[in-house]
């Protein structure tokens, strides 16, 4: 019903008639019919939101150093023998709660995984719609430098890039610059996909009917490109997007596990695993369990939301 | 076809031989919290890269298994005149190549050791010249009276000179300024084994040397030498039986391997003493005081000193392993009197009133450099005290990295408070610590100065003790020197760490001295 009225008001964009009739009729049916997809929406949403309330939910905050008391180191979860309020999860050996961790934690690592899949959405686009709609030299050495990034190990480019930024910064503002440094490196190995995508679906696009007609009535390149054409290859990007959203994620927890992410002082994750680690034998296991099931969580609900999304957007499966 | 069943079943005998032997040999597997930083043990004066290559290389003299100085390629010396010592050669010792072992090994490696460019150059203090008086005669030079020299020697090993010089390894090579050699990556000693193989940060392997000049005390084939840097997984490899030994038992998992029925632990406080060093030029590297140095203030010090709850440290950080102390130096290093034990006393609301007076009513912020693979918990250690710093207003940008990248900011000086740990090793005598580390920046001595103290009356009575060969005297002095710097808080200590080692069913006997050194040749496995 809505979509008619809707329709009606605005005649002069047929081109988003596809997209909203997606959103308000099959997809969102669709939606609430698999509970697999309701189930990691409502789980990512209680994350999401638990992540940027930290402040207000966590009893204390792992950032500030003042709040680190040594006496209150490794203490077990509140159910267990000797466990202690306001430490639902217990702490770790340097007294930090591991509930407040957790909460500020995914606060950073989900942080960096958004950003980075922004950012590397951002550059895709803009190299995806050059390439595919300007083509020649120009899309060569674009698809040629893709390729080169593709070539190296996501892993390496990313430890290499972080490694070249801290040692530039200087030490005092390291700390401070690191979520910017893990977003650029992931960012950076990450943009191939999308421009590809972005590429081939403008190549496909550009020969249309609507296309041609914008170009007789000599709109500029840019004009054709933003919003004539890009709309109409969203619908692929934001899949994968969704998807790599959750490898985003992962490759910060890697990197702070590996040490080259987030630091001590400011654990994401990635960091909280990497310190639980280290206790996993002398019987604390609340230190690294809990900040890994976090993040298993996260990685899964994103992952099934992302399968989700595929199968609804993909016609051939409709 | 009869022709390839042959040649299968001979391969199958073969294999099953090959399989055998391997069986029979022993070979002793050994998980280290980290590599050595190279082959040459010229290249840093590192305890550990010390210890693993006194398997390879040899001095003149060594510590037996109570820790005294007994010969090793010298037989014997004499004190000719004060500033003149002879030693007569071993004869009949060869390297690892099969070059004989003379007097113009001795001499080669000494002037490589002694060489400016050398790092180890501050365990020669005393060091002037040497001389061959024949093939298997030498005589070194010394500053009048030096008492220490046999100490030195433990620890100055002999390289072949042919070697050096058909390799162009003349030159000593420096780690902590990335100057590489042939020495780096080879090897040729005459120790009781020699190297195999080398992948650095992976695997080195030590074969045992047949032709050993001394009687071997133990049974050992080969030795798979392998850093693992994760405790846990160190910890996992040895439950597994995937290593044999670690010289470095996590302290928190010491009760969970001694719960089990197949691993030993052994356990117990070692000579060295954990200690913050204070950058002292006029210039701060990373803060936000940038106009003078807040760590030339004795009252800064003295607050960052009484901000630390040591207790706290020992028990949770150190799970009571450790030693808590006042002094640079353990009390079975001579030089060592009980008054210098004596701790200022945990008091964050001094500490406040200290800042306040010397004008950081608010703290400041600096630059805290800190390994993650060197000291017993050296990490948790520097992430505890920061916290400890926070709640009084100083706010460490803590800087944690490996040691091969942190040696060379403390070298170049880039660091506002760092972190050493000092065994007086090999020398075992305070007069060690004093000459390296305390001393200002002169010739020989003050190799570890790397924050820039200076203390001219302490020098004085540094330099008179490495005169001095009145051993009661002499410690006189090195006591005074320790008092003043002690006084002046030029150095935060902390405490003497745990030494903690672990070994699987497959290792008989091992000999473990306070020095924490591995000695594998006097090893036995089952």
């Amino acid at each position: 019903m809505s979509v008619e009225t809707q329709a009606t008001k605005t005649p002069d964009a047929p081109r988003f008639a596809r997209l909203r009739a997606f959103l308000d009729g099959d997809l969102a049916h669709g939606f609430f019919h698999t509970p697999s997809a309701v189930i990691s929406a409502l789980v990512l949403l209680l994350i999401a939101l638990t992540a940027i309330a930290a402040p207000l939910l966590s009893p204390q905050n792992p950032y500030d150093l003042t709040q680190l008391f040594l006496d209150k180191a490794e203490l077990p979860p509140i159910w267990s023998a000797g466990g202690e309020a306001p430490y639902l999860l217990g702490t770790d050996v340097q007294g930090r709660d591991i509930f407040s961790a957790i909460l500020y934690g995914s606060r950073i690592s989900l942080m960096i995984g958004f950003a980075s899949v922004i950012v590397s959405v951002l550059i895709g686009i803009a190299v995806g719609l050059t390439s595919g709609y300007i083509g020649g030299r120009i899309d060569n050495f674009l698809m040629r430098v893709g390729d080169l990034v593709l070539s190296i190990p996501t892993l390496l480019v990313a430890i290499l890039v972080s490694a070249i930024f801290r040692q530039l910064l200087p030490v005092s503002l390291r700390d401070a610059f690191t979520p910017v440094i893990l977003t650029t490196s992931i960012a950076i190995t990450s943009w191939v996909q999308y421009a590809r995508i972005v590429r081939a679906s403008t190549m496909v696009e550009a020969r249309k009917e609507y296309v041609l007609a914008a170009r007789i009535l000599q709109l500029p390149s840019s004009k054709i490109m933003v919003s004539h054409i890009l709309p109409n290859v969203m619908t692929a990007v934001l899949v994968t997007a969704t998807l790599n959203l959750g490898l985003a994620i992962l490759a910060e927890a890697t990197l702070s596990f590996l040490g080259v992410g987030m630091p001590v002082t400011q654990p994401s994750l990635g960091t909280l695993i990497r310190i639980g680690n280290q206790y996993f034998f002398s019987g604390s296991w609340w230190v690294v369990l809990f900040p890994a099931l976090q993040l298993s969580l996260i990685i899964l609900a994103v992952n099934l939301l992302g399968d989700w999304l595929r199968d609804a957007l993909n016609p051939k499966l409709r | 076809m009869k022709s390839l069943l042959r040649t299968s079943v001979a391969a199958v005998v073969a294999l099953t031989l090959t399989t055998f032997s391997a069986a029979a040999e022993n070979v002793l597997k050994w998980g280290a919290q980290r590599d050595v930083v190279s082959l040459d043990p010229y290249s840093y004066g590192d305890t550990f890269t010390i210890a693993v290559l006194n398997h390879v290389y040899e001095g003149l003299v060594r510590y037996d298994e109570k820790l005294q100085i007994a010969p090793a390629l010298a037989t014997s010396w004499e004190v000719v005149s004060p500033t003149v010592w002879r030693f007569h050669l071993r004869k009949g010792v060869k390297f690892h190549n099969g070059a004989p072992f003379t007097a113009d090994d001795v001499i080669a490696s000494l002037i490589r050791v002694s060489d400016p460019a050398s790092p180890l150059r501050g365990n020669l203090p005393a060091y002037k010249g040497a001389t061959k008086v024949d093939d298997y005669t030498v005589e070194i030079n010394t500053t009048p009276n030096y008492p220490l020299l046999l100490n030195d020697l433990t620890n100055i090993v002999i390289f072949d000179k042919e070697w050096l010089v058909a390799n162009h390894a003349e030159a000593p090579t420096d780690v902590g300024k990335g100057v590489e050699g042939y020495a780096t990556s080879h090897a040729n000693g005459t120790g009781p084994f020699k190297i195999l193989s080398r992948k650095p940060d992976a695997e080195t392997v030590f074969e045992v040397n047949k032709d050993w000049w001394d009687k071997p005390k133990h049974n050992i084939d080969k030795i798979i030498f392998t850093p693992i840097t994760s405790s846990a997984t160190r910890v996992a490899a040895l439950l597994s039986g995937e290593i044999d030994f670690t010289n470095s038992a996590p302290l928190q998992d010491i009760p969970r391997l001694q719960a089990s029925p197949d691993i030993k632990v052994l356990a117990s406080n070692e000579l060295r003493t954990v200690f913050f060093l204070f950058n002292r030029t006029d210039k701060t590297i990373a803060s936000d005081i940038t106009d003078k140095n807040p760590m030339n203030d004795i009252k800064v010090r003295q607050a960052m000193y009484q901000s630390i709850d040591i207790d706290a440290l020992q028990k949770k950080v150190m799970r009571g392993l450790s030693r808590n102390t006042g002094s640079l130096i353990a009390p079975a290093i001579p030089g060592y009197v009980d008054a210098l034990d004596s701790r200022l006393p945990y008091d964050p609301d001094a500490a406040k009133k200290l800042l306040a007076e010397a004008g950081y009513p608010n703290g400041f912020s600096f630059s805290f450099v800190c390994e993650n693979d060197g000291y017993v918990n050296e990490e948790e250690i520097c992430q505890a005290v920061s916290s400890m710093w926070a709640r009084v207003g100083l706010k460490a940008n803590l800087d944690v990295a490996p040691t091969s990248l942190q040696t060379a900011k403390f070298e170049s000086g880039k660091f506002d408070v760092g972190i050493l740990g000092w065994a007086n090793e090999p020398m075992i005598d305070s007069f060690s610590i004093l000459v390296q580390v305390v001393h200002s920046k002169i010739d020989t001595s003050g190799v570890f100065n790397w924050g820039g103290w200076k203390y001219p009356e302490v020098d004085a009575l540094i330099d008179s003790a490495g005169k001095e060969l009145d051993r009661e005297k002499r410690l006189g002095f090195q006591t005074q020197a320790l008092t003043k710097v002690k006084d002046d808080i030029a150095f935060l200590p902390l405490h003497q760490q745990p030494m903690a080692w672990a070994m699987g069913p497959k290792i008989e006997s091992i000999v473990q001295l306070t020095d924490n050194k591995p000695r594998f040749w006097l090893t036995m496995m089952k």
